[in-house]
Parts: structure tokens; sequence; C-alpha cells
């Protein structure tokens, strides 16, 4: 690693901790800013992403749809109330061309209902592309790479 | 003599005689029933969907799936055939195949290496002859009668359905000319796998049938469809029942809403908020597919299976009980291999609408969780189906649950309940 991602680095990990405190406080509606305005935001199970299939749980091309999104669980979708606590590891850097950081991190995601009742609901790795947009690091990319293939019940917030 | 192993008495059930408009909750949580349920529906004489050819491409390609409880695998030999047994060595019981897809040029069991032909004949058995003249099989023993436990196997298109008995009739039979024909419809040229997936659900596997039968719902519990005038019961459409009732179709044109006069317009559903709009509508977007104008069908096969065509977003779904109280949804959402890059960029996009986390569909998720822990006290009490009357029979309206009764009817023919 160069001198210029080593200080990127801490910059990278504070987003993605931004991100996850976001989720985990449901702050739905600011989930949007987080992400470049054509973003690709895509959760998907491994076995599709290792076999080069496109189609997995969830896709947003685009700030607007992950926007869409968040209102769509906000007024149109019935799922009983829960909240998520993410774990994540340290960040890898991939590489840091052309502007872009490429970025793996891995993610425990504990789901937490009104009843009392948790669960570990995923795991999985956040494959990043993020760029720099006057002067804020930004997702251009997040595929989330859950290791399983199975849902249990449904996927309502954002991993 | 006392026999331990007599035939289980029959599960008690108070059910009226030809009653579909009533379900007692007994027969979502009773042991017995799921027991029987192994026995008449999932080993019994009807056909099962296993699979897609296209996953199991070339000789000895296969993949792992349940008929019920029953562990499957699915492999085509090297005459290209598709085969169907029970995943179990004929040895000590041992899974075979425990990945949930690979290639195999022959069976062999990883507990004691007896070695099955793609065919299922036991081929080989380590150490047959023992070692030195010492133990080993006894000379009187009978490859023959050590094979796999084999399954008929039928196809209609890309569908591949197998069966335990006999006695099931033939795969067209079963389904019926329209049910086929609507297969024909779907699979018309060759098509790809665009992504696999599988949600677990709390609640009995029926209560998920019945929701899938069930186009009543859509519209009231499903919030995004209606919102988006994607699919409204006031859209020309119906339902088509195949004569055991087991089998549906709800289809719906997209483009016919007169919604005037109805409680769409009067603001009546809850389901209904007009300032909702989307601030990227490509999600939306769509491509005419089929020259009868048809934009959505979901076709329900008796007893687990549904073919989906949500707009452009075309899924087989597979669901697998897991116990009285759980199942397994499995998802395999499909394009065409001529596809353009666009028109697959829109399954994609669509793809947002449907499984676990689909806008329109999400709710299906927990709605069987939601009645299954609400039930399972009273098992005495029955729910309610009267929409569109107790008949079980084709209707132009799907304010109607005809289709959830046809599956009753089926359910109790073959269940003799």
């Amino acid at each position: 690693m160069n001198e210029i991602t080593m200080m990127l680095l801490p910059r990278v990990e504070n987003l993605i901790s931004r991100y996850v405190h976001c989720v985990d406080d449901y702050r739905l509606a600011e989930i949007p800013d987080f992400f470049t305005d054509d973003a690709l935001y895509r959760i998907i199970p491994r076995r599709n992403y290792e076999q080069g299939h496109l189609v997995g749980i969830m896709e947003c091309d685009g700030k607007g749809m992950i926007h869409d999104r968040m209102s769509s669980l906000n007024r149109a979708n019935i799922f009983e109330p829960h909240r998520y606590r993410h774990m994540v590891s340290a960040t890898v850097i991939r590489g840091a061309e052309g502007g872009e950081i490429r970025a793996d991190t891995n993610f425990f995601v504990a789901r937490i209902m009104e009843s009392g009742e948790f669960s570990l609901f995923t795991t999985g790795v956040y494959r990043d592309v993020i760029v720099e947009k006057e002067g804020q690091l930004l997702f251009k990319e997040r595929i989330v790479v859950c290791d399983s293939t199975r849902v249990d019940s449904l996927l309502a917030l954002p991993i | 003599m006392n026999n331990i192993s007599t035939v289980a008495e029959k599960p008690k059930i108070y059910w009226e005689p030809n009653e579909y408009h009533h379900v007692p909750y007994q027969i979502y949580s009773d042991g017995g029933i799921y027991e029987e349920e192994q026995k008449r529906l999932f080993r019994g004489p009807v056909w099962q969907f296993v699979g897609l050819d296209m996953e199991v491409p070339n000789p000895g390609d296969f993949k792992t799936t349940w008929i019920g409880d029953t562990p499957i695998l699915l492999i085509r030999d090297e005459t290209g055939a598709l085969n169907a047994f029970v995943n179990r060595c004929a040895h000590r019981g041992t899974t075979l195949c425990f990945e949930a897809y690979g290639n195999k040029p022959v069976l062999s069991c990883v507990y004691h290496n007896w070695c099955f032909d793609l065919q299922g004949n036991l081929q080989s058995v380590a150490f047959q002859h023992g070692i030195r003249k010492q133990g080993g099989l006894p000379k009187d023993f009978c490859f023959k009668d050590h094979g796999l436990t084999r399954l008929r196997v039928a196809q209609v298109r890309n569908l591949v359905f197998a069966t335990f008995s006999d006695e099931t009739p033939p795969i067209e039979e079963f389904l019926g000319e329209t049910m086929v024909s609507h297969m024909n419809r779907i699979f018309n040229r060759p098509m790809k796998i665009l992504g696999t997936y599988s949600q677990y659900m709390h609640n009995n596997w029926k209560l998920y049938m019945e929701n899938v039968k069930d186009s009543y719902h859509a519209s009231l519990l499903h919030l995004f469809f209606t919102t988006f005038r994607l699919n409204r019961l006031s859209m020309e459409g119906g339902l088509l029942l195949d004569d055991s009732g087991g089998h549906h179709i709800s289809y719906s044109k997209v483009k016919t809403d007169s919604s005037q006069d109805t409680e769409y317009e009067t603001g009546q559903l809850r389901a209904q908020q007009d300032d909702f709009t989307l601030a990227d509508r490509r999600l939306l977007r769509t491509f005419p597919e089929f020259e009868d104008g048809i934009t959505h069908a979901i076709q329900g096969i008796f007893p687990t299976m549904v073919v989906q065509q949500i707009q452009n977003s075309l899924a087989v779904r597979q669901l697998v009980p897991r116990g009285p109280g759980e199942c397994e949804l499995f998802w395999t959402i499909l394009g065409y291999e001529d596809d353009t890059p666009d028109q697959t960029d829109m399954r994609l996009k669509q793809s947002n609408l449907i499984g676990p986390a689909g806008l329109v569909s999400m709710e299906d998720g927990i709605i069987g969780s939601l009645v299954q822990r609400a039930i399972d006290c009273d098992s005495d009490k029955s729910t309610v189906l009267e929409m569109g009357g107790h008949s079980v029979e084709n209707q132009k309206s799907r304010v109607s649950e005809a289709s959830v009764r046809g599956f009753w009817k089926a359910y109790r023919t073959h269940m003799d309940l």
C-alpha cells in the first residue's frame, strides 16, 4: 500500500462507520447522501456474484432509486418494526486509481425485533468503490455480497 | 401379534365434506397432517417441480433439492437424459451429494465408497471381496437390488418434474391443457438464469400457497403495486382454474385500467396514496413481451410451484416445507438468451419488485407468519374464504378466493380428507 492510500484509509473507514451507524440509528432519509448521483447499490448472494449473475436481492441504479427505496420503506411497505446492528471489520484497500478507491470490508448484521427476538441476520463483504466529491468521500458503488443465499422472512432495511 | 409398525391412525380433523370456503386452522399446524402430506402429496401420485433443465446442462451435472422432506438429486446422464433419485446411498442412508450444484461422472458415497452410475445402478462396492478372502459381501448379495431410489421424471419445456408414484398420470394430463399452454407461452425460446436465492418463512407451506392463489390481497396488502398502477383489480383480467382446482392462473393487462366508481377512486383504501411518486421512474421501465397483452400472470401449480410474470420479471418459485410451521421458497429469476442488454437491464431493475426485498412482494414474507402465530392456539376454529362465492370455477373478477378454494379442493382429494 502506498502512502496516499495509507492516508486515505482512516477517511474510508470513517465513511463506512458513519454509514452503518446511520442504518442502525434508523436515519433512513440520510442514506442516499452517502452515495454519488450515479451510484450503484446492489445486495447479492455470493453464489450469484461469483457465477457472474447480476440479479440479487436489491438493485438501486443511482441515488434516486436509493431515495425511492427509503421512501417506499417509510410509506408503502409493511413489515414488523425492527432494527439492525452492524459490526464491520477493518477495511482493506484493493486499489486507488483514477480518483477511485476500491475497498473491501466484512460485516455482520444482527436483526432485532420489537418482541426482543434477535438473530444474526446476514454476513458478507462490502465491495465498495469510493470517490471524493467536494472534499467528501461518497460511495460510487456498493456491492453488498451476502455469504448466504437465504434470507430469513424479508429484507427491508438496507445492509 | 403386536406389530409396533402398524399404520398410523389418520389425524382427526373436523371438516364438513366438500366444503372449501372454510378451512380448519388445525390443517396449518398439525404434525400428523404434515406426515400425511409427505405420504399422500409429496410421495403420492402428484408431479413435483424439481428444477430447470438449464441448471444441469451437461452430462454429470447435478443439483440437489427437496420434494417435501425428501432430499432429491437431479442429474443428467451420459445420454443427456435427466434422472431424479432420493439423494441417499443405498448402503447406510448417507447423503450422496451435499453440494447445491456440481458435476460427477459417477455417484460415489463418501462413507464407504459405494459407487452408483448416473442411472442409479450400484456399480461397485469397496472391498466387495474382503481382504485376503476375509470379510466382504456375501456371495448372494445382489447388486441389482441395491440401486438408488429412482423417481419418474417428466419435462414441460425447461421445467423438470418428478414423482414417486407409478400411478401419477402423464404430466400433460396432470397439468391440463390451459396450464401447459401457459408454460409454453413463457418458455417459448431458450432461457437463461439471471439469479437465484431463497426465502425462509415461519409459516406452514400451505399459507404461502394460499397467498400465491389469493388475487384478492394483491392491491390491499401491497401498496407499491396499487400506487403505481402496476396491477389493480379493476384492470382487465381474470382467474383460470384447471379441473382439479389445484392449479390456477391469475392474469391481468396493465393498460386497461378503468377505476372510476370503485373504491380506488373514492380513496377508501389504505393501500393508496396518490401523492407518492418515484424520484427515478426507470425502475418501472417495461417492454411489451407477449402478444396477448397480458402483463401480469401468476401461475400456481399444485402443490408447491409458481411461474411468475410480473411485467418483465420472469421467475419460477419452488416451495419446500420445513416442518409444520416453516417453509423455504426457492426463487430462480429468468430472462431469454436473446435479450438485448437494455432488456436485461429492465429485468434487473424490475427484480426490485420481487423476492424477500421486493418493493411489491416483501410483505408476503411475513404475512403467513402473522397468520400462523395467531391461529396455533385455536385449532378448532377455521378460516373464511367466501370472496366470489363458495364455488371453484373460473372467474372474471380477481376479487375472488376461487383459486384458494380450488387449492383446498385438490388438497382434500389427494389427502382423502
